[in-house]
């Protein structure tokens, strides 16, 4: 039996951000994009939803603070 | 020297080989003297000319710079015969011990050696640590017979630090530096020797090298004596044995003069390089006390490292006692004047302040508004005396600077270890003050963490005018006040603040008109107008809030009742304050106490450091005034109860012991039924547990109901000052279960606390219950319980600091350059993201409502009264 990682509760939700998104959403930073946080590929997470290198992942996560919290992983080798 | 700029690309550590040392040095040493009758320094002695110069006057004679331009070189000193270096006794014992005694080669076959030539390449190429293979190389290499020439092995041993013993004899350190010269440069490889840079026979000394005059410089006493230092001692001593072992060995001395005397050489040279080493006695100085040679300059707390190169010490600052004085402002300290007349600022001369820079020069150094030093424009500092007064006076203009004495209204860096958070550190303002200690208001000690039992507290001066600037901004106290760790005040009222507002704001208190106006100009309120009837003391605290002031909140008084009467509350313990009057409640922990203060947080949040600074100061002047109109006092007879009362605690403890006896037989008996998850025994010991823990509570609240609020111990309890009912009540009426690792008492004999119970008992008394009060006394018994748990207590509180101590330096090191840029972002130095937005939510926690972004209900409140 293979268990669906992505459906546990201590999971977060990944998507893999699409271009238009991605123009979107970092319209206005003051940082690089390489200097984001990494995820591996070889990460049971990014495996599971087909993330290839280079992509950035939207990571929505429960916050203590803000409720709902939105960030972001570079997807690296 | 200092025209270069070099970097380093790389360290190399390895050992020097004599070749080496020779190549360094600048001059053979031979003569054991240092000065001749004139006091000049004799060529080839320990003070040669070429080693370098101290003197600025003179020139080296080896690179030609003046003294405190040349660092200094090294000299050497041949030595008549080898000696083991005291640092490598154990590597020279492990070496010989894995070689042959005869052909010198590792005591593995061919294929071992390659074997771990392999693995210790694999490690360097990994760039790994090799301490363990090699480790295990050595403990591998150990056999009868050695593999190669099949010669036997005789066991060798270490007499530590520096003897070898083959068999029964102690080999020569000649003998010792032919064995390790045999072992070939591939061999030595695999022991752990990079051949590159260092060569087996090396550990063996057959040249010392003498370091510079700069090192061990010599002092002149003020009777014109020199005194040498320490090491040159040492030299001395190593040089005189070494001329008299060539003299004997040269004149054919017998052997065993010429041992005795080798012998010696050991013994000086080990103490010159380790004069604590275990198994050799401390050379000491004429006077008995033991030279410090070079392993003691580095060693130790005490030592270069962790005293000179990891210590950093300052200039313009002070550090003495602490004490308090509720008399100046949270933003002040008080300097003592002789602290004050010591550390100075730096003060631009201008047209402006001219002549009170004069009136400082005139006062000099030792009248307190003065001056220690003026810099000229040339940039020359010129010490203030009597003499040179009139000449500074006379060509003082601006642009000079005065470094003036410290004086009220400076602003200074006060702080106190250990410096665990922001507010340990934080910006005053001088007040100087007579006597010797710092002062400072009560409410700044919770930051701090301070009180006055011998603590002491540091003082830094700031010297340029940003530093101030950005101080007086940042550091300020009143910047403070709110703690960036859980949103609400740190700083604010303790101890007798607070009986004192209690005491003043009450119900039953009343002053007449008189009384009234005495104690608003006592706290440096405005003074009111008249209204020639009696002033309560709601209507006195009334004058420090702010007139648009409303705040509703439960007190700490409280007692938390089924249904709150709220502004009806029979104990005062509800608080109204509508449009700065105090019309309901009296003031205590609750109101303006650290940690915990409503209105003082809610000033500090509606009207700004300033005010909130201005309220403490005030309400601290007030309190005071207060208690002192009351008066406070405690006593053992605080904590009286009529016999009745005791009466009825002890008949109540008597039923809680029937009870655990109850249990115990129902538990022998097997009657007793197991709580889900656990053990016949453990649901035991919860019982019984519980219902001791009610018959104490259930004790306490019997003398409770005996206390009223005319009790001074009870005020102080109620209102948060200090103590709790927990403490009133295990004076009066039962101290309680005493307890080990959270359990009761099991521990000490078989099956038994006690010699005086029988095996196996697991009555009250039997596993550490204390019926007694601390009042009433202990019994022996109780009182070795007593003694367990307050032990136990005390080791706690050791180990939680030393924990918590390395847990904050590992986050600390972790999170110290962290920024947060002004969108929110958080990076590091490289500028890596950690949070696209500080805490998830962007809210700095020292302006937040007790973490919480805004206080909703609050807001809506405030709409509704609109």
């Amino acid at each position: 039996m293979k268990i669906d990682i992505l459906k546990h509760n201590l999971v977060p939700k990944h998507e893999i951000m699409s271009n238009s998104e991605i123009k979107k959403s970092f319209k206005d930073l003051d940082y690089e994009i390489k200097n984001l946080p990494k995820i591996k590929l070889s990460d049971p997470v990014s495996k599971n939803i087909d993330a290839k290198e280079g992509d950035i992942l939207k990571i929505t996560r429960d916050s203590q603070t803000a409720g709902t919290f939105v960030t972001y992983r570079v997807v690296e080798k | 020297m200092n025209k270069f700029i070099k970097k380093i690309a790389q360290i190399n550590f390895g050992l020097m080989s004599p070749e080496d040392i020779r190549k360094m040095s600048v001059v053979k040493i031979e003569t054991p003297d240092t000065y001749d009758e004139d006091g000049y320094p004799i060529e080839n002695g320990l003070m040669d000319p070429h080693l370098g110069v101290i003197d600025p006057s003179l020139k080296c004679r080896s690179c030609g710079f003046r003294g405190g331009e040349c660092q200094g070189h090294f000299g050497s000193i041949n030595l008549a015969r080898p000696v083991i270096h005291v640092g490598f006794g154990d590597v020279i014992h492990k070496i010989l011990r894995s070689t042959c005694n005869e052909c010198g080669r590792i005591l593995l076959d061919d294929v071992a050696i390659e074997e771990y030539r392999d693995k210790i390449n694999d490690l360097l190429n990994q760039g790994e640590n090799l301490n363990d293979l090699i480790k295990e190389i050595y403990n591998i290499s150990k056999k009868d017979v050695c593999p190669h020439c099949e010669a036997e092995q005789e066991d060798i041993k270490i007499d530590k630090p520096i003897s070898i013993i083959q068999g029964d004899y102690k080999l020569t350190s000649s003998e010792v530096r032919e064995k390790l010269e045999k072992i070939t440069d591939d061999d030595a490889f695999v022991l752990g020797v990079n051949p590159e840079v260092a060569r087996p026979e090396w550990l063996i000394l057959t040249v010392l090298p003498v370091p510079p005059v700069t090192v061990r410089p010599s002092i002149t006493l003020d009777t014109g004596e020199r005194s040498e230092d320490d090491l040159t001692h040492k030299l001395v001593d190593i040089l005189r044995i070494n001329q008299r072992l060539i003299e004997n060995m040269e004149a054919g001395a017998p052997q065993l003069i010429v041992e005795d005397l080798w012998e010696l050489l050991q013994y000086h040279v080990t103490t010159y390089f380790d004069n604590e080493a275990s198994g050799v006695p401390p050379a000491r100085h004429r006077s008995g006390r033991p030279l410090k040679t070079l392993a003691q300059r580095l060693k130790g707390k005490e030592g270069r490292f962790r005293s000179n190169l990891s210590g950093k010490r300052v200039n313009f600052s002070a550090r003495t006692v602490i004490s308090p004085d509720p008399n100046i402002s949270i933003n002040e300290v008080g300097v003592p004047e002789m602290i004050a007349k010591e550390v100075t600022v730096p003060s631009y001369v201008t047209d402006w302040n001219i002549d009170e820079m004069k009136k400082y020069i005139e006062n000099g150094p030792d009248i307190h508004p003065g001056a220690n030093y003026v810099i000229r424009l040339d940039g020359r500092k010129i010490r203030v005396y009597d003499e040179t007064k009139e000449a500074i006076l006379e060509k003082l203009e601006p642009g000079y600077i005065v470094e003036r004495h410290l004086n009220n209204g400076d602003m200074v860096l006060f702080n106190r270890q250990p410096s665990l958070h922001r507010m340990s550190m934080m910006a005053h303002e001088v007040k100087v003050l007579p006597y010797k200690t710092f002062r400072l208001n009560l409410c700044v000690c919770p930051p701090y963490n301070a009180d006055f039992d011998g603590d002491e507290m540091n003082m830094h001066v700031f010297q340029t005018d940003e530093s101030r600037a950005e101080a007086k901004s940042l550091m300020r106290v009143q910047e403070h006040i709110l703690s960036p760790r859980f949103g609400g005040p740190i700083i604010g009222a303790i101890h007798d603040h607070i009986s004192g507002a209690y005491l003043l704001t009450r119900e039953e208190s009343t002053f007449t008109e008189e009384q009234a106006l005495q104690i608003i100009r006592k706290s440096h309120l405005p003074i009111p107008k008249r209204k020639n009837e009696d002033w309560t003391g709601k209507e006195l605290f009334s004058l420090l809030l702010p007139d648009d002031f409303n705040i509703n909140y439960k007190a700490e008084i409280c007692r938390k009742c089924d249904v709150c009467l709220k502004e009806d509350c029979e104990n005062d313990a509800y608080v109204v304050i509508k449009d700065g009057q105090l019309l309901y409640g009296a003031m205590d922990e609750k109101a303006y106490g650290s940690f915990s203060g409503k209105i003082l947080d809610a000033i500090m949040k509606e009207y700004g450091p300033t005010r909130t600074k201005e309220f403490l100061d005030r309400s601290t002047d007030l309190a005071i005034c207060g208690i002192m109109k009351t008066g406070i006092t405690t006593s053992t007879n605080d904590e009286e109860i009529p016999d009745e009362a005791q009466e009825r605690i002890n008949a109540h403890l008597v039923m809680a012991e029937e009870k655990v006896d109850k249990l115990v037989v129902a538990y022998e008996e097997g009657e007793l039924e197991a709580l889900p998850g656990r053990s016949l025994e453990e649901t035991l010991e919860m019982k019984i547990m519980q219902v001791l823990g009610e018959a104490r509570d259930k004790s306490g609240e019997i003398a409770e109901s005996y206390f009223g609020m005319d009790n001074h111990s009870v005020v102080m309890a109620l209102t948060g000052a200090r103590a709790s009912m927990l403490n009133l009540t295990q004076i009066t009426a039962c101290v309680g279960q005493q307890s080990v690792r959270g359990g009761r008492i099991h521990r000490g004999y078989i099956d038994r606390t006690l010699p005086h119970f029988r095996k196996s008992e697991l009555g009250a008394k039997a596993k550490g219950f204390v019926h007694s009060s601390y009042k009433g006394g202990l019994d022996p018994i109780e009182f070795f319980f007593h003694a367990m748990g307050g032990r136990e207590g005390l080791v706690d509180t050791a180990i939680r600091t030393a924990q918590s101590g390395y847990m904050q330096r590992r986050l600390v090191n972790a999170l110290q350059d962290l920024q947060v840029k002004e969108s929110g972002l958080v990076t590091d130095n490289n500028g890596l993201v950690i949070q696209t937005m500080f805490g998830e939510d962007g809210v700095d926690p020292a302006k937040s409502d007790y973490g919480k972004a805004a206080d909703l209900d609050k807001i809506i409140d405030e709409m509704r009264i609109k």
